[in-house]
């Protein structure tokens, strides 16, 4: 029998503020443990939350750009639950009137055609205390309870582990895009639970779905879902049932288990938080904010392909990465071929970022520095392996192309006359490996176009060398 | 309304985290279902037409600037803690 699996997910991201959600303590990442906390924070008896008025403003950003309406009314809500990371007993989150409702994004499947997964909501809550564990007790580090969080709810519109990583790669894209987030994985700054459930084809009625917590990479995402799906249709085709539980992906043994399931079904007892007063937003106010929403990845890849006539695959790459694609924009508008800085940046710069673990921003060499570079090239003033050579000289200090070029003498030669002196000297050199190529042995060219190249320092216009030997040898 | 459905006051104890005598229990059940039943009466009121609030206060949108403010020293955060290791609250093993 077929199956259809529904699989919804719950993203949690961090905001990109400089303090909590309800305190003026710092989010930065990595500090000594509690060492970044307040009595807000620690949740002391009558300390009062104040809400930070930029998780609202990024929450509401995040929210157009995903195609949310945004709820004229919000307010926030007390979610009751006892675990040691929480020091209030309740977390302060959204229950009934979230920030933004609705809305979707659409992402690509692996025959190029498009799907659209829908969003329910997106709220906003305050994140828990980080749990350590030792053999007989557990510490607790409060400096992440009270980070602003943003929990973004899909429906159950995905059907594949290979949906639910091209949903979350393309979120993650347009969070970046927004600089609403780091949406740095690493640090936390993106976890998901995910619901799944699977049903015969032909029954409308979603299956009963079970829930994996606190996944923090995407390829752990895929893994467990791909698991956890089949896991689900073999159970059904033996005849057994599904129950609806919470699960763990046991990371290394590539298995979700059954966490020890709970005496009684939560029961969260929501209501409305006192400390905290509603939130009005009127229209004037999210006009006000949209200003600052900028081209989202799949309208500019659109426009970078028809802007500067570079291909779909390129677009794609160097999209994928704001700073990354407006460093090549930056580079492309000045250079005479724009797929020439598209091939530069994708390739050249590209290795090297990824050799070194640097970001675009940390490279040195600038836009109109490698524009300059390019055009060199283009211009048949250097050859490509020596504009190779140059760009690892600039990489490692910056500087201008041209003056390296003068400086270090290496303008390519195309005078005919000087390359010529040239092959006449690699040819009376090398009398067995010509007479090998008229001989019919072809490779023998190649070795004689190299010795040209040698001879003349890697400074020889390859073409016009080509040209020349095989004009000598006719 | 009609009187509060009998309240299961070990389930409310649970969920607060008390410990009940069985004497406790008996007792406690007539005062909470006489509380709840008190605070019943306002669905006697006609509310329609009347919006929900969750606040007494006609008051909105009270916010406050990320700025960063001075966090406690880690000292005086950690001296009300029963148990401390390596910076952190000790609490007992907690099982997933």
């Amino acid at each position: 029998m077929n199956y259809i699996a529904n699989v919804g997910l719950e993203v949690h991201v961090q905001l990109k503020t400089r303090t909590k959600i309800f305190c003026g303590c710092p989010t930065t990442f990595g500090a000594p443990p509690n060492t970044h906390v307040c009595p807000v924070c620690l949740g002391y008896p009558g300390a009062m939350p104040a809400m930070n008025a930029e998780a609202i403003r990024l929450t509401v950003l995040s929210g157009l750009m995903l195609g949310c309406q945004i709820n004229p009314a919000s307010k926030m809500d007390r979610k009751n639950y006892y675990y040691p990371d929480m020091p209030k007993n309740y977390q302060i989150s959204q229950y009934d009137q979230p920030l933004c409702l609705g809305g979707g994004i659409e992402i690509t499947l692996a025959d190029g055609s498009k799907k659209k997964i829908g969003l329910t909501r997106i709220h906003i809550e305050e994140d828990v205390g980080k749990n350590m564990h030792f053999t007989a007790s557990s510490g607790i580090d409060f400096n992440r309870a009270g980070t602003p969080l943003m929990e973004i709810v899909t429906e159950p519109d995905i059907a594949s582990a290979d949906e639910a990583m091209a949903f979350l790669e393309a979120l993650k894209e347009i969070l970046a895009y927004g600089g609403v987030s780091d949406v740095n994985l690493e640090e936390g700054n993106l976890r998901c639970d995910v619901n799944s459930s699977v049903r015969p084809a032909g029954q409308e009625k979603l299956g009963t779905k079970t829930e994996l917590k606190n996944m923090n990479t995407f390829k752990g995402v895929h893994r467990a879902l791909s698991y956890e799906i089949a896991r689900q249709i073999s159970e059904l085709e033996k005849g057994g049932r599904i129950r609806q539980e919470t699960r763990r992906w046991d990371d290394l043994a590539g298995v979700t288990l059954a966490m020890r399931s709970k005496e009684e079904a939560h029961d969260y007892r929501y209501f409305p938080e006192p400390d905290l007063l509603p939130i009005v937003l009127t229209q004037a106010q999210v006009t006000e904010w949209a200003k600052a929403l900028p081209e989202l990845p799949e309208k500019r890849r659109a426009r970078m392909m028809s802007d500067y006539g570079i291909p779909e695959y390129d677009a794609g790459v160097l999209s994928a990465d704001k700073a990354l694609a407006d460093y090549f924009e930056a580079t492309a508008t000045l250079v005479k071929n724009p797929k020439a800085a598209s091939n530069w940046i994708m390739t050249t710069v590209m290795a090297k970022l990824t050799e070194l673990h640097l970001t675009i921003g940390e490279v040195k060499i600038t836009p109109a520095q490698l524009a300059k570079l390019i055009n060199l090239v283009e211009a048949k003033t250097i050859n490509l392996p020596t504009a190779k050579e140059i760009f690892e000289l600039m990489f490692a200090q910056g500087g201008d192309a041209g003056e390296i070029v003068k400086a270090k003498g290496l303008a390519q030669v195309s005078d005919a006359g000087a390359i010529e002196k040239i092959v006449d000297e690699a040819i009376a050199a090398n009398p067995k490996v010509v007479a090998d190529y008229k001989g019919g042995k072809e490779a023998s060219f190649k070795f004689l176009v190299g010795q040209v190249m040698k001879l003349s320092k890697g400074k020889a216009n390859p073409a016009l060398a080509n040209e020349l030997l095989k004009k000598k040898l006719g | 309304m009609s009187s509060p459905d009998k309240i299961d006051v070990r389930y409310v104890a649970h969920l607060a985290r008390m410990h009940l005598a069985d004497g406790e229990v008996a007792r406690l059940q007539p005062q909470l279902e006489q509380i709840v039943g008190y605070v019943q009466q306002l669905g006697e009121l006609n509310v329609e037409g009347i919006e929900p609030t969750a606040h007494a206060i006609p008051v909105q949108n009270v916010f406050r600037a990320d700025e960063v403010r001075p966090c406690l020293d880690h000292d005086a955060a950690m001296q009300n803690a029963p148990l401390a290791r390596e910076g952190q609250f000790i609490v007992p093993k907690i099982i997933e």
